[in-house]
């Protein structure tokens, strides 16, 4: 090999010296968002929101508080469905899909998109139901396949070795951190394309919180992952791509997205330079 | 230094007193119910027998026993319960669970509920003899009796329901939609397991109301103490029966206890079974 590059003459086996040249691959939007407005009561809680949302990729919002980064996250399943007096207004399209449009199926659409919130919220039954009750509504009943997909789940999520052999508990008697890892698993289950995370390490000790955030960092590429987060370090740690919200008035913008490295480092408005350094926010 | 020890002297005095006054309420319940129960069984356990729950009245209750009047009360109980309940439930349902807390509709219902439970039972009964009885041709039967107890009953039902869907932690109503689950599948296997203490005691509440109505029935069930043949039949309640007993029948006051010790007994009875039933619901459905 070495002779080759002495001589000049590339090898057929190697691929040469580096050179500039397109990407291998271009990010795929798996979300797209186009001029999202959100009220409440008809009062502008987030203002014309328009972003992609690549494939593969861990894309954390980052803000201070009340400048509507749960709304969002709550807009792309329309879980704001159920919040009475909450209208969303402008496109979301989840795999090119309008999800407003009115042949939407939501609760397929909610299978797509899964989500976790910021307090573990097992349902108060068994682990083992816990995990089949969303799948046995979703149609899949064969008790075999079920039991493989359990399995498979708590195996992704690292709760397998700690809990196998005592299923039927309640999924109550868990730690708070897997209790957590547990609702991710249980959004899992239903093999969604896509992940909502609602702040999900903020309601955990420490050491808990470190165990999910690596479990976020392991499905990244598997899974599209939207995570809302408060730690900005953590932001800065499992990031692909950031978006900054700032809150004026009583309405949320979305004031920068880009990359996380760019965001972090060399951001392009002083909001995000000083909200970053802790000067405002 | 004594500026402290004397407060602390008031403190302690101050959580004595606290301490005595709410032992004093508690017992004062108690004594109240052991005297009460202990009045009855003084004055009607000899008379009690298995031939006073098996055998029907005899020389208007002097003699013989109330097994008709157990059947009829019972069946007075089904009917009202049967109508009462699946309407009660569903309201409560779509007050918490379809209907803005604070919207119009929801708020007339609401308060249509605490005006129907604030009703006299006379009332009821009145309204019962007018629409069931009469207008509706029912007469005296345990039919319409049933119906009447069951609209005395609605608001009873419905607000406890109401409370205990409302304790249901309304994370598991968004987990439930963010997994994609419908809002019937959420509440059969969620949400109703997790109220059903609380239903439960709604029911237990609503029960006891029931066999202790007296004026309700007095217009539309009627007071005949023969065995029913059906619901169109008119039947004496248990309650109405310690009522007549006492009040219109001379040499009746022994048979009227027994017949109140036979009601107390009853009532524990169900009590018993519907928390057990409750609780093996949520431990088989729901684990906390």
């Amino acid at each position: 090999m070495s002779s080759n590059q002495h001589s000049g003459q590339p090898d057929a086996f190697t691929l040469g010296p580096l050179e500039a040249g397109p990407a291998c691959r271009v990010p795929q939007p798996a979300i797209q968002v186009r001029d999202m407005s959100l009220l409440y009561n008809d009062k502008l809680a987030l203002d014309k929101v328009t972003l992609d949302i690549y494939q593969g990729c861990i894309t954390a919002l980052i803000g201070p508080s009340g400048c509507g980064k749960t709304s969002f996250l709550s807009a792309i399943n329309r879980l704001t469905d159920l919040i009475p007096d909450c209208r969303v207004t402008g496109e979301i399209r989840v795999n090119n899909c309008d999800i407003h449009y009115p042949d939407t199926d939501v609760q397929s659409l909610r299978r797509q998109v899964g989500m976790v919130f910021q307090k573990p919220a097992p349902f108060p039954l068994s682990i083992r139901r816990n995990l089949s009750l969303p799948l046995n509504e979703h149609g899949i009943t064969n008790k075999t396949e079920v039991a493989a997909i359990i399995e498979q789940v708590l195996q992704d999520v690292g709760l397998w070795d700690e809990v196998h052999d005592r299923l039927d508990a309640s999924a109550l008697s868990l730690s708070g951190g897997q209790q957590q890892r547990l609702c991710i698993a249980r959004a899992l289950a239903l093999k969604p394309q896509i992940l909502l995370m609602d702040e999900p390490c903020s309601a955990l000790d420490p050491l808990a919180s470190g165990i999910v955030e690596d479990l976020i960092c392991r499905l990244r590429g598997r899974y599209t992952i939207v995570i809302v987060t408060h730690n900005l370090a953590q932001a800065r740690r499992i990031a692909n791509y950031a978006a900054f919200f700032w809150v004026s008035g009583r309405t949320g913008q979305l004031i920068e997205f880009g990359r996380c490295q760019h965001i972090f480092e060399s951001p392009s408005h002083e909001l995000t330079a000083a909200y970053i350094n802790g000067v405002r926010g | 230094m004594r500026e402290m020890k004397h407060i602390h002297t008031m403190q302690f005095l101050r959580e004595c007193t606290a301490q005595f006054l709410i032992y004093a309420a508690v017992s004062l319940i108690s004594v109240v119910f052991i005297w009460i129960l202990a009045d009855l069984a003084r004055g009607g356990i000899a008379h009690l027998s298995w031939e006073f729950l098996m055998e029907p009245p005899r020389d208007a209750g002097r003699a013989g026993g109330i097994a008709s009047i157990l059947v009829s009360t019972l069946l007075i109980l089904l009917v009202a319960l049967l109508t009462a309940v699946p309407i009660a439930w569903m309201t409560a349902i779509l007050l918490v669970e379809f209907v803005a807390i604070d919207s119009v509709f929801g708020k007339t219902v609401r308060f249509s509920l605490h005006v129907l439970a604030g009703v006299p039972s006379i009332v009821f009964g009145l309204f019962g003899n007018a629409f069931f009885s009469i207008y509706l041709g029912l007469g005296f039967s345990i039919l319409s009796g049933g119906l009447t107890l069951a609209c005395m009953l609605l608001p009873i039902l419905a607000s406890t329901a109401e409370a205990g869907l409302r304790t249901v932690p309304h994370a598991y109503r968004m987990s439930a939609s963010a997994l994609g689950l419908t809002r019937t599948a959420a509440l059969v296997h969620l949400i109703l397991p997790a109220a059903a203490p609380v239903l439960a005691a709604g029911l237990l509440l609503g029960i006891g109301r029931a066999l202790a109505e007296t004026a309700a029935l007095l217009f539309t069930s009627g007071y005949v103490e023969r065995m029913p043949d059906s619901l169109l039949d008119s039947g004496r309640a248990l309650a109405l029966h310690i009522f007549d007993l006492s009040m219109n029948v001379p040499g009746g006051d022994t048979p009227a206890y027994a017949s109140a010790l036979v009601l107390v007994g009853l009532l524990l009875c169900i009590n018993v079974v519907a928390m057990k039933f409750a609780y093996g619901l949520q431990h088989r459905k729901i684990m906390t």
